[in-house]
């Protein structure tokens, strides 16, 4: 009977996934404790991380994972299809979900009132969810649902900042991340305007047969759009600066780390499983325009963040440089760039959550997030301030680090393809993530705290484990790639259609 | 223990040192003396386990972990590599010796940072010695520059701060943006990064991609002080003299020539680089680097940073020798690793005893310091007889081979502008010891110097007044050495014959 | 050119087109939001629009129709116009808060002040 049980709920994990958040945030909204429900979200969340590395074995040993929701098959039915690639984004965002939730409680506490904290914990289940489900889901308007039941629960977590800014970086996010969510919506409409599926894999063979058509194309720049916009792909991520600086620590650590780096996934979806390369760079060269958008990213993003007060601020402006990154290896169009791109989806979410988890260390100890607060810090709060250093050291790209692992497959997919200027532009880039990193170091260990500054200790360990622990991961994947690396080139292959 | 576990256990054994000092942070002379134990262990298994091997004609290698598919961080041990090591490892155990003396006469504040960094930089230091391929190379040679930051800025002055933007500026970003794109270059073009005998690019790169490439490597080691990327050098005189010294003679300029020399010698190959002339133009950018920082060197007053700019001088001969593409210059260059090791150390060390004991800076100010100083100043000038290239120091016979090197290739005005350049040394190192030792001390030499430290009046007179004792030995003991190595060149030699086939 | 029987495809560009001018041109949040709604609807009027078959009936199955409309486009925008209510409420009760902090809705406005709050 039990093994019975068991072998039911095994199949039906990847429906799990999102089934079990998704109640267990009506649970947290019942529940009303504050303890209750952060004990019941860090459950879920942890589960949720298990269940995600026993996806991801499953795929690496037996092939694509295929579940018909309800029973009612696919072209028809919902179908949940997870391979190489999103299992290992599946991965990386339930990991994060959890280890920032584990950081949450003494964070939250200092931004949100204490009475509001069981529906933070509430909704951000429902983010998760929102997350997973795009994640998982093989049919096309199931992305959209999901898409939206994310960027919702966004929209009402950044809001919770504890300054008025908040609420008019969360309504400017609304405003810009509905409309991209429209344009997604609208795209998937002409795809089954032509194809009559909404099924992914289903909708792949069809467009194949149509071949390009206008209907198909202005599809494909509608999704493309939809998803720039989610991305904050240079110029459309005028939102992420202030939705990233005003909302609370853990939000923007748990944020910044996930839902950029799903919709860079949804966009691999699209581009190179739904339309095909030939489609989508034949057709429409959509790698020239992404390919000169990401370099401005890079370039722009990097400088931009150089001259920023609010170091939350400046790591906003960084993690649109770093999106460029992720975006040009899509652009490669190569295995090696591929690579490149999705590795660093990997590794950029375990860098910057580390390094927003730093902010929210310094955030509660020091009361600000300005350059001024680090002053001294080196010797106040040397842990924090080490894995300020090491995290940064990774977004410059030092070997041993996970930062090094995507700029290598980057340059090499850039040198493969001939484009010599972009090799170069992104070993500039790295120079300029030097600049603004050292910045930060220079006051925290140069200069002496100001002589009215209060006594501070160290960050408390429930937020400074965490931080360690993904601090930790950007340099044990930097050394022992074979998981990020081996699943990227595996998922990179099989989008460009090189496996069986 | 086998020699391969023996390789690999000498990369990692400065880190114990590491350990050892954060453990004894407490009680200084404990701590001093972990530093003490980790340097002497590590040069025994160095010279004592790796070195017979090596002269045996063996190579042994051992594969860590393989980090990228295709990349991997491994060792192994060949002459030139072996060599570095052995003056890398014997050289931190003076260096370590002097440093107790300078850092505790001069009172410095955060000597446990100080002692911890100095062993990260030497494990990075035999990490690039051992290296078997680029990858390694660039991993550790990285590591070299992040765990001499914090020696560079010791002080934490805004003049310090300033100096380490410099530093790290220079050194970064030349390695990530021209050494780190020559060896993915390299990896696309070849398939691996190892080094081999002989070299790895022949055949796989056109003829101005090489030269391209050269220019990458060259140019990326920015730890080689070749001009335009030499000023880190200069800046980093801020730092307090013992890592002077260690930068200057071991860990990190060597460091520089040293993989510019295994890339020319094991990736492009010296038959290669005769053959296509592809290091011609190197031949050039090296003499004009020899010859202006002799020039800038004659400027400057203040000790350190002429003895700076004599080491931007200094570290061409070494990248000239390869660029020659001859076996001649390649031995020359490489003993020059040692010769001039020796003694460019010594010369810091006289500097920094000359700060500690008699508190000056600057040239002008010495004049009849010899007298009072006899021991230091002694040393300074058999230090500098190797420097110029003049028997009976060591630097005589790597000057030999280099010029050998340049005759060999036919390129006599190399001859020429190292002939200028042991001429324009004598001009800015002798003084030195002349005003020491001939020229009378000026009146009123007592008023505190840069630092401001009121120097001690209880030994008057005309007695010696020498730095603390263990400031001197250390000196005294390379200036020694600079003679020892003079009629043991032999053994350096043939142990470098190995390099070319 | 201008083909009458496409005067669906005419609604919709022209919805899209008021509904994204009314959010960039018009500083009031509540009309941006107006504005994102109509913008929604004109994507919704597409997939209606796009279910109707020509000749079909109600998608219910009975006697004697064989061409039926197609009843996918309406169940999706089902969930759409839920989506579209939900943001509405959401945007609306974030702009209440809006008003309770800054005193005004307008986002010029607000952006003088939030640029005096903190350079």
């Amino acid at each position: 009977m039990i093994d019975h049980l068991i072998e039911i709920v095994v199949d039906d994990l990847p429906a799990l996934q999102i089934a079990v958040p998704l109640l267990a945030a009506t649970l947290c909204i019942i529940a009303r404790r504050r303890r209750t429900a952060w004990v019941i979200a860090m459950v879920v969340a942890w589960a949720s991380f298990l269940n995600a590395m026993l996806i991801l074995r499953r795929v690496m040993t037996e092939g694509t994972i295929s579940y018909a929701e309800g029973g009612w098959r696919a072209p028809w039915g919902i179908e949940l299809r997870i391979d190489s690639l999103n299992a290992l984004v599946l991965l990386i965002v339930t990991g994060i979900c959890a280890i920032v939730l584990t950081a949450a409680p003494r964070s939250l506490a200092q931004e949100v009132p204490r009475s509001k904290h069981y529906i933070v914990y509430a909704v951000y289940l429902l983010c998760m969810t929102g997350l997973a489900g795009m994640t998982v889901t093989g049919d096309a308007f199931n992305i959209f649902v999901f898409l939206e039941i994310s960027s919702l629960s966004s929209y009402a977590l950044i809001s919770q900042g504890s300054t008025r800014r908040a609420l008019s970086s969360a309504i400017q996010y609304l405003i810009m991340g509905t409309i991209g969510g429209t344009f997604i919506l609208l795209g998937i409409g002409m795809i089954y305007m032509v194809t009559g599926t909404l099924n992914i894999v289903d909708m792949s063979n069809q467009l194949a047969a149509v071949g390009p058509n206008r209907a198909v194309l202005v599809a494909l720049a509608c999704i493309a759009v939809g998803t720039a916009i989610k991305l904050a792909l240079f110029p459309l991520h005028i939102w992420l600066p202030n939705a990233y600086t005003y909302a609370p620590a853990v939000v923007t650590a748990f944020l910044a780390a996930t839902a950029t780096k799903v919709a860079y996934y949804v966009l691999l979806r699209f581009v190179f499983s739904v339309f095909g390369v030939d489609l989508a760079f034949g057709a429409l060269r959509l790698d020239v325009v992404l390919m000169g958008l990401a370099l401005l990213a890079m370039v722009a993003g990097s400088i931009v963040a150089i001259f920023q007060h609010d170091i939350k601020r400046m790591l906003a402006y960084s993690s649109v440089a770093q999106i460029g990154y992720m975006v040009l290896g899509l652009s490669l169009v190569s295995v090696a760039g591929l690579t490149g791109g999705i590795v660093h989806l990997f590794n950029h979410a375990l860098m910057k959550s580390g390094l927003f988890l730093v902010m929210a260390c310094v955030l509660l100890r020091t009361g600000s997030t300005r350059l001024e607060a680090f002053q001294g810090l080196g010797r106040r709060m040397p842990i924090t301030m080490a894995a300020f250093v090491v995290a940064g050291l990774s977004l410059i790209g030092v070997p041993a680090t996970v930062g090094f692992v995507s700029k290598w497959y980057l340059v090499t997919g850039a040198i493969e393809s001939g484009h010599w200027p972009v090799a170069v532009v992104i070993l500039v880039s790295s120079l300029l993530a030097l600049i603004y990193i050292w910045r930060v170091v220079e006051v925290a260990y140069f200069r002496p705290a100001p002589e009215d500054a209060p006594e501070i200790g160290e960050a408390p360990l429930s937020l400074l484990g965490p931080t360690w622990l993904l601090v930790g991961a950007t340099v044990f994947f930097g050394i022992f790639t074979s998981l990020s690396v081996g699943v990227a080139s595996d998922a990179a292959r099989m989008l460009l259609g090189m496996m069986p | 223990m086998s020699v391969t576990t023996a390789v690999g256990l000498a990369v990692v054994w400065p880190l114990i040192g590491v350990a050892l000092v954060l453990l004894f942070r407490r009680w200084p002379n404990l701590r001093e003396a972990g530093s003490l134990l980790t340097s002497g262990s590590l040069f025994a298994l160095v010279a004592g386990v790796v070195l017979p091997f090596v002269q045996a004609g063996g190579r042994p290698r051992i594969d860590l972990v393989e980090i990228l598919p295709g990349l991997e961080l491994a060792f192994e041990v060949e002459p030139l590599g072996m060599l570095f090591a052995l003056v890398a490892s014997g050289l931190w155990i003076v260096t370590t010796v002097y440093s107790i003396g300078y850092m505790r006469g001069h009172n410095e504040e955060n000597q446990t940072r100080f002692y911890a960094c100095f062993a990260l930089a030497i494990a990075g230091a035999v990490g690039v010695a051992f290296a078997a391929n680029v990858f390694t190379l660039f991993v550790f040679y990285e590591a070299i520059t992040l765990s001499t930051y914090p020696l560079v800025t010791h002080s934490g002055t805004e003049a310090a701060k300033r100096a380490g933007r410099v530093y790290l500026g220079i050194l970064m970003g030349t390695s990530v943006a021209f050494l780190l794109l020559a060896l993915v270059w390299t990896y696309w073009a070849v398939g691996t990064t190892d080094f081999r005998v002989g070299g790895i690019l022949a055949g796989k790169v056109s003829h101005r991609e090489l030269i391209i490439l050269l220019a990458l490597y060259v140019f990326g080691t920015g730890k080689a002080a070749l001009m335009p990327f030499h000023r880190w050098l200069p800046a980093a005189m801020v730092a307090p003299t013992p890592v002077s010294a260690l930068l200057h003679a071991v860990a990190v300029v060597k460091a520089g020539v040293f993989t510019v020399l295994k890339i020319l010698v094991y990736v492009f190959g010296i038959d290669l680089l005769a053959a296509t002339g592809a290091s011609r133009w190197l031949t050039w950018v090296a003499a004009f680097t020899i010859l202006a920082a002799s020039i800038i060197a004659l400027t400057k007053d203040n000790l350190k940073a002429r003895l700076a700019y004599s080491t931007v001088s200094q570290l061409s001969y070494i990248v000239l020798g390869g660029a020659l593409a001859t076996s001649a210059g390649v031995l020359g260059g490489g003993m020059h690793i040692a010769m001039h090791a020796f003694g460019k150390i010594t010369l810091f060390f006289c500097a920094g005893a000359i700060l500690v004991g008699a508190h000056k800076t600057e040239i002008s100010q010495m004049d009849g310091l010899g007298r009072r100083m006899p021991y230091t100043f002694g040393a300074f000038f058999i230090g500098s007889l190797s420097v110029i290239g003049l028997p009976p120091t060591g630097g005589s016979w790597s000057k030999w081979f280099l010029l050998l090197g340049a005759a060999d290739a036919h390129q006599w005005t190399m001859m020429a502008v190292l002939m200028a350049s042991s001429l324009l040394s004598i001009g800015y190192l002798m003084p030195v010891v002349a005003r020491g030792f001939f020229r009378p001390p000026p009146v009123d030499d007592d008023h505190g110097d840069a630092e401001g430290h009121t120097p001690d009046h209880s030994a008057e007179g005309s007695g010696i007044h020498e730095a603390p004792l263990l400031c001197v030995l250390p000196p005294v003991f390379t200036a020694f050495g600079c003679i020892v190595l003079f009629f043991f060149a032999d053994d350096v030699y043939r142990l470098l014959t190995g390099i070319v086939p | 050119m201008f083909d009458w029987g496409l005067y669906n495809y005419w609604v919709v560009i022209f919805l899209m087109m008021a509904g994204l001018y009314v959010v960039i041109s018009r500083s009031n949040l509540v009309k941006k939001i107006i504005g994102l709604n109509v913008f929604q609807v004109s994507v919704i009027m597409f997939y209606i629009s796009m279910g109707k078959v020509r000749g079909g009936t109600a998608p219910i199955e009975a006697e004697g129709f064989e061409i039926y409309s197609n009843p996918l486009p309406h169940v999706l925008m089902l969930t759409a116009i839920v989506v579209g209510v939900a943001t509405t409420a959401l945007a609306l009760s974030i702009v209440v808060r809006i008003h309770e902090a800054y005193d005004t809705i307008e986002e010029d406005e607000i952006r003088l002040l939030d640029e005096g709050d903190e350079p």
